[in-house]
């Protein structure tokens, strides 16, 4: 097979697991306590590293803009530039990255381990439907996780913002915030939310798909692993330009 | 339609019968071969074929296992011993051909209408299997939990199944701290919570010492003479296939399960040995018959040379 077919094959499988994780959401007996666990692990667990990117972001987006707009006389809208630009553009985006470093590999690991050891056998032997025991709880887990990782991500990052434009440049704390909520409208974070969410969906469908297709013992393991990231990384910047362009059209936002 | 036996759970295997076992024992066995339901095989396979690729795995197979049966699938590595077990449990499908399990068709059974055969079926797996990130009770305990039975029968079961393969101590471990042996074991007990009436064995002992190895033949030779299991026993080992084919298991009077040899007291027909090679049967019938068979591959196989 040659790789647009490939790719194309392995489209329609990821959605097709997605559609089948979906359908079985509703179904007797439902995972809860499963689905909390993976909460647990995907979104506190993420939490130190979305908290340090985030801050981090907000301080370098600081540092570079603040000369660039001072030359215009324009370094009052500082704030203005660091939420905009978090909110509907690096916080998803950095977040869905980072999580997908973090969380991608780790399904893809397990579920993949899971494959080689017979487990997943084992499992439908045993009765159970391995996409509802396994593929919805972290689909689940990951959709309700990855926009409030985001905002968090989205308000430290604000909060790094801030620190440097007070601490190192002379920007008042009451200016700094005014140019932030004169900046943000309404529009920006639901195109934010409606990113994470996609985003969300790319990770758990591609990182669940490669692991329950592993083959070939602990090297397909590691093969799995690094494919889930690397399709979910790329398609994440890849949807982004879409959505981004989808929403503009939608919402009507300048363009 | 399939038999009501498969409904009879909560039954004893460590062999509750207690002395009188001959007169019960005989009587069951009328009671069993008057029943028309059990001349319904249990297992069928009709001329199944399959293929990976273009590599031929299956190639006409078709064999049945008879109610209380067991068959011991011999062959070498990749000549399609596991594979039947997976056709049989619907994890994989064949591209032509019928599987009946109690004469039911499940050839084109969707996923969710296996998961209700796969009721009546255990599977033990080559390297045991089991979720590492359950602790021994919660494996065992596995199919029960998900069936939603309440925490105090689970228990019981659980302690009941773990005593049948002798690891009550390890009830609280989790799986990486069993040894191979120990591990298969607690892959049986899982696999036997709830009665199935057909277990499938693959390479149950492989990698194993003779001693445990020799136990875990054991525990097969229990579920089928005490159990009245029907079971496959896939194998590479010649001496796992001595052992089912030439001891039976009786509950002796003082209550107890002791082996015995065939020749004795009785001869064993409800051990049948089926031999594939490239997806082919090339021998099917008794150990006997295997052991006398002048084929040059088979004699090469049973004796090494």
């Amino acid at each position: 097979m040659n790789f647009p077919l490939r790719a194309l094959l392995e489209v329609q499988e990821t959605t097709l697991l997605a559609a089948r994780a979906a359908r079985r959401l509703f179904r007797r007996p439902s995972y809860i306590t499963e689905m909390i666990t993976q909460m647990d692990v995907i979104g506190v667990g993420s939490l130190t590293i979305i908290l340090l990117t985030g801050f981090f972001t907000g301080g370098v987006l600081a540092l570079q803009t603040y000369p660039t707009l001072k030359y215009y006389g324009a370094q009052d809208q500082t704030g203005r530039l660091v939420a905009t630009a978090l909110v509907r553009e690096l916080g998803p985006v950095l977040t869905g990255l980072m999580v997908a470093g973090r969380v991608a590999s780790a399904i893809a690991a397990e579920l993949g381990s899971m494959v080689v050891s017979q487990q997943i056998d084992a499992m439908r032997a045993l009765g159970t439907d391995p996409v509802r025991k396994l593929v919805a709880p972290r689909l689940i887990a990951l959709l309700v996780t990855l926009p409030l990782l985001t905002l968090i991500a989205d308000s430290v990052g604000i909060g790094g913002g801030w620190v440097v434009s007070t601490q190192f440049f002379d920007i008042a704390t009451g200016s700094f915030m005014a140019a932030v909520w004169e900046g943000l409208t309404t529009d920006d974070i639901v195109g934010g939310f409606v990113k994470s969410t996609a985003f969300a969906l790319i990770i758990g469908t591609v990182a669940c798909r490669q692991g329950l297709k592993t083959e070939g013992g602990t090297v397909g393991v590691g093969r799995s692993t690094t494919t889930a990231v690397v399709t979910s990384s790329i398609l994440i910047i890849v949807a982004d330009y879409f959505i981004t362009r989808g929403l503009q059209i939608i919402l009507g936002l300048p363009t | 339609m399939a038999p009501t036996d498969v409904e009879e759970q909560g039954h004893d295997p460590s062999g509750g019968v207690d002395g009188q076992v001959s007169e019960a024992a005989a009587e069951s066995t009328f009671a069993e071969v008057d029943d028309r339901e059990r001349s319904v095989p249990a297992i069928e396979f009709k001329d199944v074929h399959l293929s990976f690729d273009d590599r031929k795995v299956l190639d006409g197979l078709s064999f049945t296992v008879r109610r209380g049966e067991t068959k011991i699938i011999l062959g070498g590595s990749g000549g399609g011993k596991s594979t039947t077990i997976k056709l049989l449990l619907g994890l994989l499908k064949p591209d032509s051909g019928r599987i009946f399990v109690d004469g039911e068709d499940i050839t084109d059974h969707t996923e969710a209408e296996m998961m209700s055969v796969r009721k009546k079926m255990g599977m033990i797996f080559q390297e045991g299997a089991l979720f590492d990130s359950l602790s021994v009770y919660d494996n065992v305990a596995y199919r029960l939990h998900e069936q939603g039975v309440p925490e105090e029968e689970v228990e019981q079961e659980v302690r009941r199944m773990l005593s049948f393969v002798d690891l009550e101590d390890a009830i609280d471990k989790m799986p990486i701290e069993l040894s191979g042996g120990m591990r298969r074991r607690v892959g049986i007990a899982r696999a036997l919570v709830g009665g199935p009436k057909i277990v499938m064995f693959d390479e149950p002992t492989a990698g194993l010492d003779p001693p445990t190895a020799r136990t875990i033949c054991e525990l097969a030779i229990k579920l089928r003479d005490l159990e009245d299991v029907s079971s496959i026993f896939v194998t590479h080992e010649m001496n796992n296939v001595h052992y089912i084919t030439s001891e039976y298991a009786v509950v002796n009077d003082a209550g107890e399960i002791v082996f015995e040899e065939e020749g004795e007291r009785l001869c064993l027909i409800n051990t049948k040995v089926l031999m594939l090679r490239n997806g082919n049967i090339i021998f099917e019938g008794t150990d006997e018959a295997l052991r006398r068979s002048e084929d040059p591959y088979i004699s090469r196989f049973i004796r090494g040379h």
